[in-house]
């Protein structure tokens, strides 16, 4: 299956909900840089991320959070926290990357 | 896995070139092969030799040259982003009659066959932009 | 100039409105040297992207290089699947009539004259992401 990652804010770019309306049941999306706002709690959107988390599996840029100050038990249930290392990983298991700029 | 890596931003103005070294240097540190960046767009920049950004951070072109060099990275400026963009070696320098060249150490000006060749030769291809 | 007979599936992901930035025309010029490597190429037209193909382009008045002739020329250079999202166009009041009418010959139907610009749903589209093998984002 394709990883995508997505790393612009949802509120600023429509990539992760583009993204998340493409994105096969079974697949990966990895949030970075200013895309991990989106794997927070209490947004406008939460309930749309929330949903797809039962469709794709959903990961978020520890190291990228931390810059921005979100402490893990802001994110969305079922949103895994990978680092760098998790990072490479997922482009290693999945078949191809595909960034939503 | 053979990684070929897209960066299509310059240094500073977007997070990419940082994301994608990060990618980069980690990749190398699990045992994998990252075997060429291609810099397209804006992402140019990154191959100025003139950067001369204040020391107590980090300095984005410097860290690429030394990661390639240590790890033999083939670094690669497309030739018309790059044109269009002020970014020139010798050789083009010369073919334009400009005053002066500006690449950096390690970085090559080349073609975009170098970008579609990393697709093909990759077992992955990871694309950081905007 | 393919390498040992490697064939992948290269799609071209574009996103983004012309003129407002660079990333339709640089990404138009990747695919133009792509045709040379023997590659199973597509180009998909998502969100923003699909306005890189609207017809009647005239950019005289902001003094930029009008390079619409170049998405005609892709059926030289046997570039021939273009892949428009059909809800983009929708969500902008858009239709396909609203497109370029960008051909190629087919060489196997004695040379006649079919369209490039496939108009697919969003779940095509998707289902087309998830087969390639390397995807270009701009």
């Amino acid at each position: 299956m394709i990883l995508h990652t997505v790393n612009k804010s949802p509120f600023e770019r429509n990539a992760l909900e583009s993204c998340l309306a493409h994105a096969q049941a079974g697949s990966a999306v990895l949030m970075l840089e200013d895309g991990v706002y989106g794997a927070m709690k209490g947004t406008r959107i939460e309930s749309s991320v929330s949903q797809a988390a039962q469709n794709v599996k959903l990961y978020v840029l520890g190291p990228d959070l931390a810059a921005r100050g979100i402490s893990e038990d802001k994110l969305i249930a079922g949103v895994s926290v990978v680092d760098y290392g998790g990072f490479v990983d997922l482009t290693v298991e999945n078949s191809a990357v595909q960034s939503w700029l | 896995m053979k990684f070929g890596i897209m960066v299509n931003e310059g240094p500073y103005q977007h997070q990419a070139s940082d994301s994608a070294y990060l990618f980069a240097k980690t990749a190398i540190e699990k045992g994998h092969e990252v075997f060429r960046v291609f810099f397209y767009h804006d992402g140019v920049n990154n191959g100025t030799r003139l950067a001369s950004p204040p020391q107590d951070d980090r300095n984005v072109t410097q860290r690429w040259s030394d990661l390639a060099k240590e790890h033999n990275i083939d670094l690669v400026v497309c030739v018309a982003a790059a044109l269009r963009r002020g970014l020139l070696d010798e050789n083009e320098a010369k073919r334009h009659g400009k005053s002066g060249d500006n690449i950096a150490d390690g970085f090559r000006i080349s073609g975009l066959g170098q970008l579609i060749e990393a697709g093909i030769q990759a077992d992955r291809l990871v694309v950081f932009g905007d | 100039m393919s390498e040992e007979g490697v064939v992948k599936k290269f799609l071209y992901l574009n996103r983004k409105a012309p003129y407002g930035t660079v990333y339709a025309l640089e990404s138009l010029e990747v695919v133009l040297i792509a045709a040379a490597f023997d590659q199973d190429v597509s180009l998909a037209f998502v969100d923003d992207g699909v306005y890189q193909i609207l017809k009647d382009k005239n950019t005289s008045g902001i003094n930029m290089k009008d390079f619409s002739p170049t998405y005609n020329a892709l059926g030289d250079y046997d570039i021939t699947k273009l892949y428009v999202e059909k809800e983009s166009l929708l969500e902008r009041g858009l239709s396909e009539d609203d497109l370029m009418d960008i051909v190629y010959e087919d060489e196997d139907d004695d040379w006649a004259e079919k369209p490039s610009v496939r108009v697919v749903s969003r779940a095509e589209m998707a289902e087309l992401m998830e087969t390639q093998d390397v995807v270009f984002s701009f």
